[in-house]
C-alpha cells in the first residue's frame, strides 16, 4: 500500500459551540487515526486539541468517536476504512467538551471516589497474602481496565440522560465494585460493608438493563456485562430477596 | 498580564507516575499537606506502560534469592558505576514495597502455593520480577491511584473535603521551580493545560518525579510526556545532573509499520523463551557474549534451552544478557546485512510455546502485534530493533534522602533521579526504584517541610519572570523574522539526537550534534504559535523545547567527554571499558550565562569507594575486571 490523501472531518469548537471541519490529509501505510490527527496538528491546525499519551493502547487517553463509534484513536488503523470513506472524528458525546476532541471527564473521577476502597484483611501481615491464581483471575480481568471511559460514554443510561449521572456510576465503576467484591482477601464484609448492596442502592446498578453496549466498545475486551454486572446483579438480588440471607443480615447487625 | 493565583501546601510533588504517587502517599501519611501535579490525566502517567514486572528479591520462585544477590546483579548491570548506596537501599527495600502494594489491593500473578509469582528477566540471576501478565505498570499505577483515593476518602470522612490534605492537579504543567529570596525552594510555577491559566503552588519542599527524556530521540518507546522537564527544572534550580551520557536503548522495539516504530516489545518475550535470529536463521546472540559475562551464559543452544527447565544446572541463554549488550548485537547484525526486511531482527516465541500459553502470558504483546502490525506472534516471528527507552542519568541526589545535592528542599525520585542504575538499568529495576525512592523522597520532603525551613513567599518578580517566559511563544519571532514552527524544531532535534548521539557514538558526530543543538537553541527562541492559551498543543510543545534542548545538550556533552564505552554509552572510537573511568562521574550544570560554549558546563567528580562488606559480595576475579587500579589495592 502506498500513501494516499484521505478526507477527514474533525469537530472543532469549545463549550460555546463548534462545527465539523473538513481536511484533506496524507495517510501512509500502517497508520492509525491518531497519526493523522497529529499530522493535522503539525501541518494544518497547530492548535487542534487532542488528548493522548502512550500511542500504544495502554493509557486510555485518546478516546473519541470515529464515525460515531467510541474508539481509541491510537488503536484504530486507517486500513479499516476504504480510501474513499470520509473519516469523521468527534469528541465523546457523554461528556462536556473542553475544546475540539478533548472532553471534561471529571465525572469519572468523581464516581471513582464514591466507591469504597479495598479493605485489607485485619491481622494478615503484608508478606503473608496468599491467594490462588484461579481466585484472582476474575478480579484481574477487571483490573485490565485502562480507564478510557468508552464504556461510560456509550452506556445509554447516561449517554443522552444527563439527569441520571448523579445516581449512576456507570459500567466502569460498577465493575470496580464487582472487582473488589470478588477480591479473595477483601474484608469489606467483615467490616460491615455490603458491596453488592451499595452497588444496588448507592451506585445505580438497577439502571443497567444489560444491553452489553459497554462490553462491545471495551478496547481491553473485558466482558463487563457478563462477568461483572450480571454476577453483581444476581448477587445483589440474592441478598435482597433471599429471606435467609436477609435474616442473617439482621441478626448480625443487631448483635454488633 | 493577570496575577497568578497562589496556593500554600507543605509538599508539592511534580509527577503522578509510580515515583510521584508513592512520594505523595508517604508525605500525606506523614502529615504533610500534599499537592500532586501532572501533565496528563490522573492514572495515565508513563508508568502505566511498563509491562514486564517489578524486581524484588522475595525469593518466591527460587529460595536462593536475597537482597545481596539483587544488589550484585544491579551493580553488574550498571557496570559498577551505580551509586552503590542507592543500589543497596533499593535491593533491601524492594520486597517490602511490593508486599505493601498487596495491602492496597494489588493483584499480582500467583505461584502454586499462593504467593506472588516471579519471572526471569535479563541480568537477574533468579526469577525476580513480580508481574501481572504483561501489564504490570498498569497494576502499579492503578493500585497507587486507588490508595490515593482511599486516603482522600479518609479525609472526606474527617472533614468533608476530599482534597483537604491530598490533591491532584491533573493536566497542569510546571515550568519553573521557584525560590525565595534566600535561594531556598519555595514552590512551583504552573499552567493549566486546559485553560492556559497560570498559578503558583507555594511549598518549602518540592519533589520532582517527572520521568525521562526519550522524546528528544526519534525512535523511542516513550510518550509525549518524556520531554525531560524535571531534569531541566532541576538544572535551572541549581541542581546537577549525573550520568547523562547513559541512555538505554531497549533492544526490542517494533520496527514496522513506520508509525509504530519504537513501541516497546517487552523483555518478558525473551524471559519466557523468545529467541533472536538473524536473516540466516542463526541465534546470533551466542557470538556476542562479552568477556565479563563469559562464565555466566550458556555456550550452546541446547544448554540455553535446558536452562528454562533446570536453571540450577545450566546457564541462561545469551538473549537474556543486559539490554545494552543485546541492543548492540542487534545493531551489528543489521549493519552486517543480516537484518530482517524492515531493518530489525527476528524475535520468535511461536516455536517455543503453544499459542494458548503465549496469549495468556503475553496478552498485550499478542494484541499489540495483531492490531498494529497484522502479525500473529503465536504463529510467526516479530521484527524488532533498538529503541530509546530509558535515561540512567538524572538529578544528583543524596542516596538516603533523595534530596538534590546542593538545593535544600528539592527532592527527586524515579527516572528523573540519577545514580541508582549506573551505566545501564536492568529490566524491572525501575518500577522497584520508583517505589523505594518515591517513598524516601516523600518521607524526607515531609520531614523537611515540617522542620525549621522558613516559609517566605516567593518574590513577585520571580513569578512575573516565569509568566513572561511562558508567554514568549505567543510573540513569535523576536528578531522580526518568520516565527519558527515548534513541530519542525522538535523533529530536527529528534533526528539529530537519533543520528548523532544514538546507540553507537563517534567523536565527530557528537561535535556536530552540539553545533546543531546550538543552532536549534537560537531558532527555538523564535518559536511562535498561533491561537490562544486553551489546550494549545503547539504552545505546550514550544515550552517543552527549552527542556529538551537543555537535556540533549547534557547527553551530548557528557557523551563526548567520556572517552570509553560502558553500559548505555557506546563509542565506536573508544570501544573498551576503561577501569580508570569507573570512579569518574560527570556532572552537568547550567553554564555561566556569558560562556560561549553552550548552556551546560561539565564537572568531574570521583565517587566514594564502595563499602567493603558490599565489595566482599563479589569474587576477586570479577572485581579485577571492573575496579580501577587504585581501588584494588586500597
Ligand atoms: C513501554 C515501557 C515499558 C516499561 N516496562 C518496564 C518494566 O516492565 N519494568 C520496569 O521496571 N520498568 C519499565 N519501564 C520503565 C518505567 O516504566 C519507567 O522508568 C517509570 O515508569 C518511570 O516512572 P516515574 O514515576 O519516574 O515517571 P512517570 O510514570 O513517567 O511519570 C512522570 C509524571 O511526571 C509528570 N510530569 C512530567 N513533566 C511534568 C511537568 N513539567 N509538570 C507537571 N508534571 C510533569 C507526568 O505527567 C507524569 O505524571 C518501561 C518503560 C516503557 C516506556
Ligand atoms: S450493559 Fe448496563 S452498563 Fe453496559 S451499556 Fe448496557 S446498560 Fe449500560
Ligand atoms: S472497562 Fe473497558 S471500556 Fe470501560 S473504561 Fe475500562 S477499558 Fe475502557
Ligand atoms: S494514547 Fe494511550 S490509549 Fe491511545
Amino acid at each position: 500500500m502506498t500513501g494516499y490523501d484521505a478526507s477527514f472531518r474533525v469537530w472543532r469548537g469549545d463549550p460555546d459551540g463548534g462545527a465539523l471541519k473538513d481536511f484533506t490529509v496524507e495517510v501512509n501505510e500502517g497508520e492509525v487515526v491518531l497519526d493523522i490527527i497529529h499530522r493535522l496538528q503539525a501541518t494544518q491546525a497547530p492548535d487542534l486539541a487532542v488528548r493522548w499519551n502512550c500511542k500504544a493502547g495502554k493509557c486510555g487517553s485518546c478516546s473519541a468517536e470515529i464515525n460515531g463509534r467510541p474508539r481509541l484513536m491510537c488503536m484504530t488503523r486507517m486500513s479499516v476504512f476504504s480510501r474513499e470513506e470520509v473519516v469523521t472524528v468527534t469528541p465523546l458525546r457523554a461528556f462536556p467538551v473542553v475544546r475540539d476532541l478533548v472532553t471534561d471527564v471529571s465525572f469519572n473521577y468523581e464516581k471513582a471516589r464514591e466507591v469504597p476502597s479495598f479493605v485489607p484483611p485485619p491481622g494478615v501481615a503484608p508478606d503473608e497474602y496468599r491467594m490462588q491464581q484461579i481466585d484472582v483471575e476474575r478480579s484481574q480481568e477487571f483490573r485490565k481496565c485502562i480507564e478510557c471511559f468508552l464504556c461510560q460514554d456509550t452506556c445509554h443510561v447516561v449517554r443522552d440522560h444527563e439527569e441520571n449521572k448523579t445516581a449512576f456510576a456507570g459500567p466502569r465503576f460498577l465493575m470496580r465494585i464487582a472487582e473488589l467484591d470478588m477480591h479473595p482477601l477483601d474484608a469489606a464484609e467483615e467490616s460491615g460493608l455490603d458491596r453488592k448492596r451499595t452497588a444496588q442502592e448507592d451506585h445505580g446498578l438497577g439502571y443497567c438493563n444489560i444491553t452489553k453496549c459497554c462490553t462491545e466498545v471495551c478496547p481491553e475486551q473485558i466482558r463487563i456485562t457478563d462477568n461483572a454486572l450480571i454476577p453483581l446483579k444476581e448477587r445483589a438480588v440474592d441478598r435482597k430477596y433471599d429471606p435467609l440471607v436477609w435474616l442473617g443480615d439482621k441478626i448480625t447487625r443487631r448483635r454488633s | 498580564m493577570t496575577q497568578a493565583e497562589r496556593q500554600q501546601w507543605d509538599v508539592v510533588v511534580v509527577g503522578a507516575g509510580g515515583a510521584g504517587l508513592r512520594a505523595a502517599i508517604e508525605a500525606r501519611e506523614r502529615g504533610a499537606r500534599t499537592a500532586v501535579i501532572c501533565k496528563s490525566l490522573f492514572g495515565k502517567a508513563h508508568t502505566v506502560m511498563a509491562e514486564g514486572g517489578i524486581a524484588a528479591s522475595m525469593g518466591n520462585a527460587n529460595a536462593g534469592d536475597n537482597w545481596q544477590v539483587h544488589f550484585r546483579d544491579t551493580m553488574r548491570g550498571g557496570k559498577f558505576l551505580n551509586q552503590w548506596r542507592m543500589a543497596e537501599l533499593h535491593a533491601r527495600e524492594a520486597p517490602d514495597r511490593v508486599w505493601e502494594l498487596e495491602t492496597w489491593g494489588a493483584l499480582f500473578d500467583r505461584t502454586k502455593d499462593g504467593r506472588i509469582s516471579q519471572r526471569n528477566f535479563g541480568g537477574h540471576e533468579y526469577p525476580r520480577l513480580a508481574h501481572v501478565g504483561d501489564r504490570t505498570g498498569l497494576e502499579l499505577i492503578r493500585t497507587l491511584q486507588q490508595k490515593i483515593v482511599s486516603l482522600q476518602q479518609e479525609d472526606f470522612r474527617d472533614c468533608g473535603d476530599y482534597e483537604a490534605r491530598l490533591k491532584v492537579f491533573q493536566e497542569c504543567t510546571v515550568t519553573r521551580v521557584l525560590k525565595d529570596d534566600e535561594g531556598r525552594v519555595g514552590g512551583t510555577f504552573c499552567y493549566e493545560r486546559e485553560s492556559g491559566r497560570f498559578f503558583v503552588l507555594e511549598a518549602p519542599a518540592v519533589v520532582l518525579a517527572t520521568g525521562g527524556i526519550g522524546k528528544s530521540f526519534k525512535v523511542t518507546s516513550n510518550s509525549w510526556e518524556y520531554t525531560g522537564d524535571g531534569h531541566a527544572l532541576a538544572l535551572l534550580a541549581g541542581a546537577r545532573l549525573v550520568n547523562m551520557e547513559f541512555v538505554q536503548f531497549h533492544p526490542t522495539g517494533m520496527v514496522w509499520p513506520p508509525s509504530v516504530k519504537g513501541i516497546l516489545v517487552t523483555e518478558s518475550v525473551r524471559g519466557d523463551g523468545g529467541v533472536l535470529r538473524n536473516s540466516d536463521g542463526e541465534r546470533f546472540m551466542f557470538d556476542y557474549v562479552p568477556d565479563v559475562f563469559k562464565d555466566k551464559y550458556a555456550e550452546s543452544e541446547e544448554e540455553g534451552d535446558r536452562w528454562y527447565e533446570d536453571p540450577d544446572n545450566n546457564r541462561r541463554p545469551p538473549e537474556l544478557l543486559p539490554r545494552d549488550e543485546v541492543a548492540r548485537a542487534i545493531n551489528s547484525e543489521v549493519k552486517a546485512g543480516r537484518g530482517s526486511p524492515h531493518g530489525g531482527v527476528f524475535l520468535d516465541v511461536s516455536t517455543r510455546m503453544p499459542a494458548e500459553t503465549i496469549r495468556r502470558r503475553l496478552p498485550s504483546m499478542y494484541h499489540q502485534f495483531k492490531e498494529l502490525a497484522d502479525v500473529d506472534i503465536t504463529a510467526e516471528p516479530m521484527e524488532v530493533g533498538p529503541t530509546c527507552h530509558y535515561v540512567m542519568g538524572g538529578v544528583a541526589v543524596e542516596s538516603d534522602t533523595a534530596e538534590a545535592i546542593g538545593v535544600p528542599g528539592l527532592f527527586a525520585a524515579g527516572e528523573v533521579a540519577g545514580g541508582m542504575h549506573g551505566s545501564n538499568r536492568l529490566g524491572g529495576n525501575s518500577l522497584s526504584d520508583l517505589l523505594v525512592f518515591g517513598r524516601r523522597a516523600g518521607l524526607y520532603a515531609a520531614r523537611y517541610a515540617s522542620g525549621p525551613a522558613a516559609r517566605t513567599p516567593v518574590p513577585d518578580a520571580q513569578v512575573r519572570a516565569a509568566a513572561a517566559e511562558a508567554l514568549r511563544p505567543f510573540s513569535g519571532a523576536d528578531a522580526g523574522g518568520r516565527a519558527e514552527n515548534p513541530y519542525t524544531l522538535h523533529q530536527e532535534l529528534q533526528q539529530t539526537m537519533n543520528d548523532l548521539v544514538g546507540i553507537i557514538r563517534r567523536e565527530e558526530e557528537m561535535r556536530q550534534a552540539l553545533r546543531k543543538l546550538a543552532e536549534l537553541r537560537l531558532r527555538a527562541r523564535g518559536a511562535g504559535v498561533e491561537g490562544h492559551r486553551q489546550f494549545n498543543p503547539g504552545w505546550h510543545l514550544a515550552l517543552d523545547l527549552r527542556n529538551m534542548l537543555l537535556v540533549s545538550e547534557c547527553v551530548a556533552r557528557a557523551a563526548l567527554e567520556r572517552t570509553e564505552s560502558r553500559g548505555g554509552h557506546t563509542r565506536e572510537d573508544r570501544p573498551a571499558m576503561e577501569r580508570a573511568w569507573r570512579r569518574v562521574n560527570l556532572l552537568c550544570r547550567i553554564a555561566d550565562p556569558d560562556s560561549d560554549e553552550g548552556q551546560i558546563a561539565l564537572e568531574r567528580t570521583t565517587t566514594e569507594p564502595i563499602r567493603s562488606d558490599l565489595l566482599s559480595l563479589f569474587d576477586k576475579e570479577e572485581l579485577v575486571k571492573y575496579l580501577a587500579e587504585e581501588e584494588l589495592y586500597e
